[in-house]
């Protein structure tokens, strides 16, 4: 991987893309947004998943953001969420039953089943999008900027900066048992990995205590400094109008 | 000559008992350049965290012209910067940018300024091209860099850097020679590296188990084999301190 692309991880498409110079706080309230109209959405709600999916399609395409990429980033979250939904044809009752082998599937619970796996697909693909389009740093300037707490904003910026430093360091650890030829056959072999990890406890605890004592050295008094402030245009305006018209759909499937 | 350090009989102990700084007497003239020398645990960084108040020993310290205690902290952290020796420890931010911001932000200044802060810390390490990245996507030299350059915007008068050569290729270290030479103001250079030291520092100090056993010019310092070994250091087989390059003229130093 080269330098630059490195400088952007995550990011995927076209960087120059309308959708990449958009407003982070647009493309934050924007994405999320398609999935809570998505999730609250009631039980066969299809022409709202199929409306939502289309706005996701339409983000994608503008973009440049490969469909193998979406595909890549969310089987990582996707199978997680469908594991548990699995088994709900065979534990709920309710509509007809059909018998498989000695089984019975209801087909309320497949019913139930397809509506959370449009929900998890629709949720999942918002936050590869968003992820592909947005610099993580920016997102947390968003979040920062649509006042979520700061504590919870500064421990996702703590927790991205420092989650490659203890990868890392982690790697080196298994290096270090590998490279002695630890070969663990059953659980009773654990023993070091169990140790590794109290090593790499202690010496993430130790950091913790360095870069506090850096950020007293720089004048830290408890709080952190505001950051530029941020300026949306009228490309968020339009943005958003697009995706706004998704709730009013939902609110309109259940009128009508 | 006003003194930018002016340590008395300073004393510390650690409190698992250890004593880290034993009447550690040190007086660092306005402009001066001077080499901690030592070898590991002899209380080098620790005296470089008394010099803004992380750690408050025993003893009189006075550091750019405050007397170091719970008042004068603030002021204190804007006037003298420290560089730790891990960049991971020193650049806490999502992005550079973010980093170099920090210490102006504390400091009160406004975002035209804080920004004009930023830009020319990144320039006076040459690394302002990478001013939007992540630090974990830069190389360890580049993040010693930027590292210095967090503490470069805050316009210190006195730059303590911890190890800045330690870990690094010959030609990230070459090239952060450079740029320390380049630098302005009173710096201590806190390293092992007594080549680097030679090439920065007119004056070195020699610290062993928390006491200064040694104090002159670095390049007579470094001269003497016996001193050298006696306290764990050495100079690289075969080197030749009259080959260093040197940066700055050497000043005298009032003993």
């Amino acid at each position: 991987m080269s330098a630059g692309a490195h400088a952007l991880a995550g990011v995927a498409g076209d960087p120059a893309s309308r959708v990449h110079a958009l407003d982070p706080r647009a493309k934050v309230v924007g994405l999320l947004g398609v999935t809570v109209v998505a999730v609250s959405a009631p039980l066969a709600a299809w022409p709202v998943w199929v409306l939502c999916a289309l706005a996701l399609v339409a983000v994608a395409a503008v973009a440049r953001v490969p469909a193998r990429v979406v595909w890549r980033r969310a089987r990582i979250v996707l199978p997680l969420v469908l594991l548990v939904a699995l088994l709900l044809p065979f534990t709920r009752s309710g509509g007809a039953s059909h018998a498989v082998g000695p089984l019975h599937v209801s087909e309320e619970g497949l019913a139930t089943l397809a509506a959370v796996a449009a929900k998890a697909t629709i949720g999942t693909v918002s936050a590869v999008l968003l992820n592909a389009t947005t610099p993580f740093p920016a997102v947390l300037r968003a979040l920062e900027a649509l006042r979520v707490p700061r504590l919870l904003v500064l421990i996702a910026a703590f927790t991205y900066r420092y989650l490659f430093v203890v990868a890392a360091e982690a790697g080196r650890l298994r290096a270090g048992l590998a490279s002695r030829a630890y070969d663990p056959r059953h659980a009773l072999h654990g023993g070091a990995v169990g140790r590794a990890v109290s090593v790499l406890f202690l010496r993430t605890h130790a950091r913790a205590e360095r870069v506090h004592q850096a950020m007293l050295a720089r004048g830290f008094a408890g709080t952190m400094p505001r950051a530029e402030p941020l300026h949306a245009g009228a490309a968020d305006v339009a943005f958003l109008a697009a995706l706004g018209l998704l709730p009013a759909a939902r609110v309109l499937f259940e009128v009508v | 000559m006003p003194c930018s350090v002016h340590a008395r009989a300073l004393t510390f102990r650690y409190s698992d008992g250890r004593l880290a700084l034993d009447a550690v007497d040190l007086h660092v003239g306005h402009g001066e350049r001077v080499a901690v020398l030592g070898p590991n645990g002899a209380g080098k960084t620790t005296l470089m965290l008394h010099l803004n108040g992380l750690l408050r020993g025993q003893g009189g310290l006075e550091v750019a012209g405050l007397d170091v205690g719970p008042g004068t902290l603030r002021s204190l952290r804007a006037r003298v910067g420290l560089v730790f020796q891990d960049p991971d420890d020193q650049l806490f931010m999502p992005t550079v940018a973010e980093d170099v911001a920090f210490g102006p932000l504390n400091l009160g200044l406004a975002p035209e300024a804080v920004r004009g802060r930023v830009s020319g810390a990144l320039r006076a390490v040459g690394m302002e091209e990478v001013v939007e990245r992540a630090p974990h996507t830069l190389s360890l030299g580049q993040r010693r860099r930027v590292a210095i350059a967090t503490v470069l915007a805050m316009h210190p008068e006195l730059l303590v850097l911890d190890e800045p050569s330690a870990n690094l290729d010959p030609r990230a270290r070459r090239e952060l020679a450079g740029v320390l030479g380049e630098l302005p103001g009173t710096m201590l250079l806190v390293t092992h590296d007594l080549p680097l030291a030679a090439q920065l520092c007119e004056r070195a100090v020699v610290l062993d188990a928390g006491r200064v056993v040694a104090d002159g010019p670095c390049r007579a310092l470094l001269a003497d084999d016996a001193l050298l070994a006696r306290h764990g250091l050495e100079l690289p087989a075969g080197f030749d301190l009259a080959l260093v390059p040197r940066h700055g003229a050497p000043q005298e130093v009032a003993a």
